[in-house]
């Protein structure tokens, strides 16, 4: 198992190396300098801006210090157009909001998407099954940016049940909304899944054999096909979650949550590379450490992996 | 012996007869196709989409960019009505929206098809190539696309459309760099089914080069499979399209997508213009919808008995 983890530690290194490196080089062969839209800029001043940056010195060396500063110390330097913030500044005012959110998210798209799967599957050609294909069919076109209107519309247009927007970790009604539109999509592909692979599993032959010792019903589900069935969905999570994260950027600006992927677009519209960068390492290194838990995870379930 | 020539004229009469025609692969798929109603569905759709797209500006009585007076700052002005020729009404400045939601429709589609094409041509060669040698370049390959696949590229999209100016060109490159990599694994993976049949056996026996054995018996095979799933992945890039234009970092004004048309009507919505809205959001829908519908009907065609 140990081994496992090692091999696959080995390749999410390069990985994350790849990505600011890659990030970086971008930034760096993009015409002009940070600074050039500040008008009128003397060269002299440019010049001292690029020396404070740290820009004036030679790529490589940009480069190794920006990977030391931000592997050693977590620090991903000044943003470029605000000058009294750090990018750490920045991303610790919106993560934890963007975090909360989008753990909420993943929790309900999960539970939800696997128990009306699983129930679909269950009582299979009912009008259950029905409602949850129906259901998953139509949320699939209904990707954040389609509900997050459309909740806005039928709750705080029409209902006034829930605020439009703004964020409070105290009050749960702001956080209805922004759940609902990041997950609805994931539940709905998580529902799918779990639905035909549960059907897979129910007609296997071991099932047969659990129902021929005459197990109650309620066991054979829980204990013996569950976990089978749970395998093509755990193998999905690490591609929800890459999209779920982004899609909170959808969220943060349409529902002005104030999280991470707000200071992302406003960011990308000042062309603050810095907070660009930061943002997507950031997210980057979350993405990939996910995607090790779950292999991980799927290592540990499925017998048939052997590392 | 004598042969007898008036059986033997019926004999060849009687092969080369027309209705004695074998059932090919492809006239199977058709029939199972043209017999499945949520494939026929999506089919007409998507002919529906496609025709307002190309042929939409013959009927509509604006310009995409002229603005009408008239109507322009009038929430109840610019309602949908055909005596002034803004069938699906106008937009906040005066813009007749048929026009834009057919121009919309354009781009969305456009950029679909292009981003599925990148992912045919790259995605297939890459991956039949990898699947075809196998060993150490297929492990090499293959971890290159594993890395690229774990780094969050909504990000990194962004940063290229900010750092290299937001045009429609620089969307075909960004979303054509992402679009191959799910493909180049399927592929790969069918590759590495069909590089063990006889026929390729065969013809590595008798001397053909690798990549003629490649050109000639690989890739007629691996159709169904790219067809299928290059279908399917036209949604996906439009999803991605309408991501960033919804976020104001795509296309730029006048030329619009989908994307952006549901973000304007989403941001206008409070002032009772729902049809802002409603219109590029029914397009939207229903070119998802076409898209999905034909591809799953596509893949049951080709393959009856995964259904």
């Amino acid at each position: 198992m140990i081994v496992y983890i090692l091999k696959r530690l080995a390749t999410a290194i390069p990985t994350l190396l790849a990505l600011v490196i890659a990030s970086y080089l971008l930034m760096h062969i993009a015409p002009g300098s940070p600074f050039s839209s500040e008008r009128g800029i003397p060269p002299e001043v440019l010049a001292n801006l690029n020396a404070k940056y740290g820009l004036d010195q030679p790529l490589w060396k940009q480069i190794t210090t920006y990977l030391w500063n931000v592997a050693v110390h977590f620090d991903f330097g000044p943003s470029f157009v605000y000058k009294d913030r750090s990018v750490n500044d920045i991303i610790a005012q919106g993560f934890p909001v963007t975090l909360t959110y989008g753990a909420l998210s993943f929790i309900a798209a999960v539970l939800v998407g696997v128990t009306l799967g699983v129930t679909a599957a269950i009582k299979r050609n009912s009008w259950l099954d029905y409602l949850a294909v129906g259901v998953s069919i139509g949320a699939q076109v209904l990707p954040n940016f389609v509900m997050a209107p459309i909740l806005m519309l039928v709750f705080t247009l029409t209902l006034h049940w829930l605020p439009g927007g703004g964020w409070s970790f105290s009050d749960p009604r702001f956080w209805i909304m922004p759940v609902i539109a990041l997950s609805t999509s994931y539940m709905a592909s998580i529902a799918r899944i779990t639905r035909s692979s549960m059907l897979e599993v129910l007609g296997s032959n071991h099932i047969r054999t659990a129902r021929a010792k005459g197990l109650p019903n309620r066991k054979i589900i829980i204990r013996h096909a569950l976990k089978p069935a749970l395998l093509p969905v755990i193998s999905y999570l690490g591609p929800a979650f890459v999209s779920m994260i982004t899609g909170s950027v959808i969220i943060d600006v349409y529902f002005t949550t104030g999280g991470i992927g707000k200071s992302f677009v406003d960011s990308a519209l000042n062309r603050d590379y810095a907070v660009m960068m930061g943002v997507t390492i950031l997210l980057g290194t979350l993405t990939i450490l996910f995607n090790l838990v779950v292999d991980i995870i799927y290592g540990w379930i499925d017998p048939k992996i052997r590392y | 012996m004598v042969i007898d020539q008036t059986k033997m004229a019926s004999l060849a009469k009687a092969t080369s007869r027309e209705d004695v025609v074998g059932r090919s692969l492809w006239a199977d798929a058709r029939r199972r196709f043209f017999r499945n109603r949520a494939a026929l569905l999506g089919l007409g759709l998507l002919i529906f989409v496609v025709a307002f797209a190309l042929f939409g500006n013959l009927i509509a009585a604006w310009n995409n960019s002229d603005i009408d007076y008239n109507v322009m700052g009038d929430a109840a002005a610019s309602a949908p009505s055909i005596a002034d020729g803004h069938y699906f009404g106008a937009d906040t400045l005066g813009r007749d929206l048929f026009a834009r939601t057919v121009q919309g429709t354009q781009i969305s589609l456009l950029v679909g098809v292009i981003g599925s094409l990148i992912a045919v041509i790259v995605g297939t060669v890459y991956g039949a190539v990898s699947g075809y040698f196998g060993g150490r370049i297929d492990g090499f390959m293959m971890r290159l696309v594993d890395i690229l696949l774990a780094i969050p590229y909504m990000f990194v999209l962004i940063l290229l459309l900010v750092i290299y100016g937001r045009s429609i060109g620089m969307l075909f490159v960004g979303v054509g760099l992402i679009s191959w990599l799910e493909m180049s694994r399927i592929v790969r993976g069918q590759t590495l089914t069909l590089k063990n049949r006889e026929y390729v056996e065969a013809a590595r026996a008798i001397g053909v080069p690798a990549l003629t054995i490649i050109r000639r018996h690989i890739l007629p095979n691996l159709v169904g499979v790219v067809v299928v799933f290059a279908t399917l992945l036209v949604p996906l890039m439009i999803l991605t399209e309408s991501f960033i234009s919804f976020l104001g970092l795509g296309v730029q004004e006048p030329q619009t997508s989908l994307g952006a048309l549901i973000s304007e009507g989403a941001g206008t919505m409070s002032y009772g213009t729902l049809w802002q809205l409603a219109f590029p959001l029914f397009f939207f829908i229903i070119t998802l919808f076409g898209f999905y519908f034909v591809g799953d009907g596509l893949r049951d065609a080709l393959d009856p008995k995964e259904r």
